[in-house]
């Protein structure tokens, strides 16, 4: 594609204005969509780690109760 | 639960399998979602010609139908997800029900703004109170209420169910949506692609359109996957089967 072909497509026949910000929204909320439950997962994991330590310190540093 | 219903379905329906099952699927669906969307978009963007009356613009087409359709296929899941919910009380079904309900406001809030900047140099306004964007508005505010009354509650489980029941009456919206264009007179053009019956279509067009349709269900399913797991590690927290992802994890 030479410079030329380029420009004419972006500028999507004089209606890039409307079309890019279109795409342009599509792939900010799917990607906003893609990482919530990837940062929602490592704060589960993270808080479910310091209640694990927090329990076997409780429980005399050891992680298994039952054994002595 | 009756005998009819195969083992493996039982097995799936448990936490600890989904997890492990939706973990290997959803690299896979993530890779078909950006490999046919990427398709999809060279058909639409590059290879399809401009439209005799439209021009470039309707190019809005190859991502504003596909949400479209995905905001109410996604309320679809939601529904009947739901009802499994609430008649059986499948934990699984509760997560799904609620875990897709993001995924359908995104797509709807898609289709509503891609819409407006559609609308705008075509029908020379951003928005109109026509049957087609009102029902789909009213379809945005559904998900809203089904996310906020989920979040509303201390119990989660009780506020799964609530936000099901919420999700099940809203489904009646989903024909409106559907056939606003053939009941009303609205400013929003029928449907183009029909299922039964010729579309009025060039394939040029309309192949580029199906395949960022599948792309738009393999994301679903990525992206559903990946919720289910997370709400899996956060509503069973207690269990040894998630203690044990949380050590192995713990490095990271």
């Amino acid at each position: 594609m030479n410079m030329h072909a380029l420009q004419v497509f972006f500028a999507m026949g004089g209606y890039a204005a409307y079309v890019w910000p279109a795409y342009a929204l599509f792939f900010i909320v799917l990607i906003a969509d893609t990482l919530a439950p990837v940062l929602r997962r490592r704060r589960v994991l993270r808080e479910l780690r310091v209640r694990l330590a927090r329990q076997s310190a409780r429980q005399g540093r050891s992680p298994h109760p039952t054994s002595p | 639960m009756s005998n009819w219903i195969p083992l493996w379905v039982h097995k799936l329906g448990s936490p600890p399998t989904f997890y492990r099952f939706a973990g290997i699927v959803m690299p896979w669906m993530m890779a078909l979602a950006l490999l046919v969307g990427a398709l999809g978009l060279y058909g639409g963007l590059v290879l399809a010609p401009a439209d005799y009356q439209q021009g470039d613009a309707y190019r809005i087409i190859f991502i504003h139908v596909p949400s479209a359709w995905m905001s109410m296929f996604v309320y679809a899941v939601m529904g009947m997800s739901s009802v499994i919910a609430l008649v059986w009380r499948i934990k699984l079904a509760e997560v799904v029900a609620m875990e897709s309900a993001p995924i359908g406001a995104a797509f709807t809030f898609i289709t509503l703004v891609t819409g407006s900047l559609w609308g705008k140099p075509m029908w020379g306004t951003w928005w109109t109170w026509d049957a087609r964007l009102t029902s789909e508005l009213v379809l945005l505010f559904l998900y809203l209420g089904v996310i906020g009354l989920y979040h509303a509650f201390e119990d989660r489980r009780q506020g799964a169910r609530a936000a099901a029941f919420l999700a099940i009456i809203g489904i009646i919206n989903v024909p409106i949506v559907h056939f606003s264009v053939n009941w009303w007179n609205t400013l929003h053009q029928g449907s183009t692609v029909k299922l039964f019956g010729p579309s009025k279509i060039a394939w040029d067009m309309l192949w580029p359109l199906l395949t960022m349709t599948l792309a738009t269900k393999f994301y679903y399913l990525a992206s559903l996957f990946r919720r289910v797991r997370t709400d899996l590690l956060a509503l069973e927290g207690g269990k040894d089967w998630v203690r044990e992802i949380a050590r192995s994890e713990g490095d990271q």
